[in-house]
């Protein structure tokens, strides 16, 4: 069916409703001017400026360090809490931990980040790297929760019965069958918490200290004083690496469902 | 599949034989979940090498004792013992016990070697055993040529031959079945069956099966244990089972039946003549009913007369005189199954009694038809009485 001239508009505006901004940001940031609004010519320029910016270059490496230790820690914590959601259906709190569970995902950040600030200064923790990697844990660990949740509520709990039938006891079990088969959930949930962690500006500035600032403070902090084109060069590579990742997640999935196709013919034309 | 059938299978009955002690036995055992109970108190025995099948329909509590057997669930009260020791307390990946699971509980991440492997690790056999012994597995079940297979590149019947071979690599005193045929097409699920009884007679383990399916317990069974609402209602042979049901319930249940609700006339006479069996009269609203069986319920008292349908003879001419149960009526409908064609016939007093004739012949159209008058008869031994 051809598509009418009215559903090819709104088409046309959504699209560029979503990309305009990000594409004005990739074409500027290889502006040769130093002016955000005026195109001066072709230029890597603001590139060379961006990696000579140490301090720049500090917070990219600040976030990296806090995205990965509190993705990890947040990936482990979160798929505990998903394992008691779900099997155990009745414990003493059980109301008062999901709720838990739930509560960052409503709440809005400036209200975690003060609740945070506010523990870390009344049990008087210097604030720094170890208590953004804390915060960032904290509410991250709810996400992959609920990840790992969803994914266990199909979870086939005879396989687990059935390793235990062959004598396997539980804790080998968990590690050879219920772990490898939820592991694209956990790992779905390791790089959503690495993505919020990378993305988080309020509850990092309520929770971090000197030392210690990330990426998106330090954007946000030079933005004040006036954008540059180097800005643009540093979104424009932070807009790469998660296209990148969005490609490559999609290939993967649709390799997978090619792979399932192929095994549902082999299985026909097997005997029996 | 199973081309070779194997030995010829021999007498098999150690429940007759005062001696045999039972090799499994389930001891008042009672199963509650809140108010709702699954098993209620009950005993039963299964022997060695026995092919013992739990019939009854879905919540009739045959799976929940499969699943205490197995150790996923403890008993409310009572205890099993297996060949004399008591299994309580014992965790599943302890007892000696394998169960083949409804869904096959194939592990997806592992290819059907590594499914049959997993077991015999377990144990901490050697490498060169394991090996041999996946092997014979693999035999056992005709997929040599699928052992590096994921399960998801296996079809359903070959998905059931890995579950299979994986529940027995570790040759476990009791294999439990939990409805293995119920995921096949019905061709397939035949030949499956055959096949099943084949390596349980060939490797001698105890088979535990529970089904849903009468035609398939009926088939593979040495003894069947029909099931209702947590309690055994009757355990038997096949045959028994279904020439002899000991009530309306699993009369019913097995195959095709006609109850006609009757009372007793007369005490049953023990015969008059030595030597000749007892003989039990009844009265259906006026129909008397002649049967071969002694019966142990009062002159008056309610009863019921079963008869299965290919039991009772269907014919256009009347009967010779003399004929011990005969009773006029109308062909109201008739239901060609291919080998046997099932008549609906229509009593003078409104009742209907269905009567199976085979098909001997090829006609295509067959002398009784519908509206016809017809005689059914049946002889005394053909029926039973049935008191509860």
């Amino acid at each position: 069916m051809k598509p009418s001239r009215f559903d090819s508009t709104i088409l046309t505006l959504c699209f560029a409703f979503l990309y305009i901004p990000i594409i004005i940001l990739v074409v500027y940031s290889f502006n040769a001017s130093k002016l955000v609004t005026v195109w001066g010519g072709f230029s890597l320029e603001w590139y060379k400026v961006m990696w000579s910016n140490q301090g720049l270059m500090d917070a990219a490496w600040v976030t990296a360090r806090v995205g990965v230790l509190s993705a990890t820690l947040g990936t482990i914590l979160g798929t505990m809490a998903a394992l008691t959601l779900v099997r155990f259906p009745r414990f003493p709190g059980r109301m008062a931990f999901t709720g838990m569970i739930y509560a960052p995902l409503v709440m809005p950040e400036v209200i975690t980040g003060l609740s945070l600030l506010l523990l870390f200064v009344a049990i008087n923790i210097d604030r720094g790297f170890w208590t953004v990697t804390i915060a960032h844990t904290t509410f991250t660990m709810c996400y992959v929760a609920i990840i790992v949740q969803s994914r266990l509520l199909t979870f086939d709990r005879s396989l687990e019965e059935a390793a235990l039938d062959l004598g396997c006891p539980p804790v080998k079990t968990f590690f050879k069958i219920t772990l490898p088969l939820i592991l694209p959930a956990i790992v779905s949930g390791w790089m959503l918490a690495f993505t919020l962690s990378l993305d988080d500006l309020v509850i990092a500035s309520f929770t971090t200290g000197p030392g210690a600032t990330t990426l998106p403070i330090k954007i946000y902090s030079q933005v004040r004083l006036g954008v540059t084109p180097e800005i643009n060069a540093i979104c424009t590579i932070l807009i790469g690496l998660v296209t990148i990742g969005v490609i490559a997640a999609s290939i993967s999935s649709k390799r997978s469902e090619l792979r399932r196709i192929r095994h549902e013919h082999e299985a026909l034309r097997g005997p029996i | 599949m199973a081309k070779s059938l194997g030995p010829v299978k021999r007498k098999f009955s150690p429940w007759t034989e005062p001696s045999a002690t039972p090799f499994i036995r389930f001891e008042d055992i009672t199963k509650r979940y809140g108010d709702f109970v699954a098993v209620d108190n009950l005993t039963l025995d299964i022997y060695e090498r026995e092919f013992f099948s739990l019939l009854g329909p879905s919540g009739c509590g045959k799976t929940t004792l499969m699943r205490m057997l197995a150790g996923f669930e403890e008993p409310t009260s009572g205890r099993i013992l297996l060949q004399g020791k008591d299994l309580s307390g014992t965790p599943p990946y302890k007892r000696p016990t394998n169960m083949m699971f409804q869904s096959y509980a194939l592990f997806p991440h592992m290819s059907v070697e590594k499914n049959i492997t997993f077991g015999l690790e377990q144990d901490g056999l050697a490498k060169a055993d394991i090996a041999a012994r996946v092997e014979e597995m693999l035999k056992l079940v005709k997929l040599e040529s699928f052992a590096k297979r994921k399960p998801a590149q296996l079809s359903g019947g070959q998905r059931q031959r890995v579950a299979l071979a994986r529940s027995l690599a570790k040759r476990p005193k009791v294999l439990l079945l939990d409805e293995p045929l119920g995921a096949l097409d019905r061709k397939l699920r035949e030949e499956t069956q055959f096949e099943l009884m084949d390596i349980q007679h060939t490797l001698g383990l105890t088979f535990l099966i529970v089904t849903h399916d009468q035609e398939e317990a009926m088939t593979v069974s040495d003894r069947i244990a029909v099931m209702d609402k947590g309690v055994v209602m009757q355990v038997a042979t096949p045959a028994e089972i279904y020439e002899a049901p000991n009530s309306r319930y699993v009369a019913e249940f097995i195959g095709d039946i006609n109850i006609l609700e009757c009372s007793m006339v007369g005490q049953p006479r023990p015969s008059l003549l030595a030597g000749h069996p007892p003989h039990t009269t009844l009265d259906s609203q006026g129909l008397m009913i002649g049967v071969e069986q002694d019966c142990k319920a009062g002159v008056g008292e309610q009863v019921a007369f079963a008869i299965r349908p290919e039991k009772v003879r269907i014919s256009l001419d009347p009967p010779a005189d003399g004929t011990a149960n005969a009773v006029h009526g109308e062909v109201w409908d008739i239901g060609y199954l291919g080998d046997f064609s099932v008549f609906l016939v229509k009593l003078d007093d409104g009742r209907i009694l269905r009567a199976a004739q085979a098909n001997v012949s090829r006609l295509v159209d067959r002398p009784i038809t519908f509206g016809d008058r017809v005689w059914l008869t049946w002889s005394v031994d053909a029926g039973l009485v049935l008191t509860r």
